[in-house]
């Protein structure tokens, strides 16, 4: 496969790439690492890519596990979770998000989900696949991804309810 | 959209019941900005999601083809050993022998020069003789 029909395949989901790997990993140097190190993995493979039938979700499959192994990893190297985005004005969309101090609630109570119900949202809600492709994607059974979606939604309302009695977060 | 059925479509979004489509147009209903005010608290869950979607990767990945770059670089280092297999041994013997030749031509030279030496002190030797015939010339033209 050429340079250009790889990039053909892959420019379509390689921001959903990225933003899975930021709603795990949080920092947004390390998803942008993680997502070039899935391509430049895609890449080296690039004469295998014709039979895959579903690149796509092989390539979340594989960010997903990249992400999970980095946390793993972070942990047993007692690292701590270092991101320097919480100040961070480079990109308009990000004080966009901000400035909704709300919205910005919502991204944090994502990131006190679990990892699996973390993925559920931002896969269904935020991406939009149907609960078939979530399940390959995630290797779960299509009923455990209603359940944990299902959960995670419930717990975002929930936590979202009190900040929204209280005023403040 | 009919506040009844966004009530409803909301009781089945927190169920996970919810189709793509239905999602959609909580969505939609719910950027327009003209929401209830008892389901205004749901308004920042899906502005997120929206605005979430709106994030780019924009680094620029360098795809460069690396594995053949690799194999090339094998295989020349491959031939160069064969090559050095090959041929080596050749070479070694080819310098040693002209070493040996060396140290057998210096070494005659030094005997050649040792001879030459011996001689010339044999001439020295000779030259007195010379002077001998003459003399005896001179003699017999006298007589």
């Amino acid at each position: 496969m050429r340079q250009s029909e790889f990039l053909n395949v892959v420019m379509p989901f390689k921001d959903k790439l990225y933003r899975l790997a930021k709603r795990l990993l949080v920092s947004t140097e390390e998803a942008e690492d993680a997502t070039q190190e899935i391509l430049l993995k895609l890449w080296s493979k690039n004469e295998k890519i014709g039979s895959y039938n579903n690149v796509e979700a092989f390539a979340m499959t594989m960010t997903k596990n990249f992400c999970l192994d980095r946390l793993k990893s972070r942990q047993a190297g007692n690292l701590k979770l270092v991101h320097s985005n919480y100040g961070e004005t480079s990109t308009p969309l990000q004080r966009q998000v901000e400035a909704k101090d709300s919205a910005s609630w919502v991204q944090k109570i994502m990131e006190e989900l679990p990892e699996q119900q973390k993925m559920v949202l931002q896969l269904r809600d935020v991406e939009e696949y149907d609960y078939d492709e979530i399940a390959e994607m995630l290797d779960m059974k299509p009923s455990t991804v209603r359940v944990a979606l299902s959960r995670a939604r419930k717990t975002v309302r929930e936590k979202l309810m009190k900040k929204h009695s209280y005023g403040i977060g | 959209m009919e506040l009844d059925n966004i009530e409803k479509l909301l009781e089945k979004y927190f169920e996970a019941s919810t189709t793509v489509a239905e999602e959609e147009a909580l969505k939609i209903y719910f950027s327009k900005g003209k929401v209830a005010p008892h389901l205004e608290q749901y308004a920042p869950l899906f502005q997120y999601f929206s605005n979430a979607k709106k994030e780019r990767f924009t680094r620029q990945v360098p795809l460069k083809p690396r594995k053949n770059y690799y194999k090339w670089i094998s295989v020349a280092a491959v031939a160069v050993l064969a090559f050095g297999i090959y041929f080596g041994p050749d070479r070694y013997r080819d310098y040693q022998e002209q070493k040996e030749a060396e140290f057998a031509y210096k070494e005659t030279r030094k005997a050649l020069d040792l001879l030459a030496e011996n001689f010339g002190r044999g001439t020295k030797k000779i030259a007195y003789l010379n002077q001998f015939e003459e003399t005896k010339q001179k003699i017999y033209n006298n007589n």
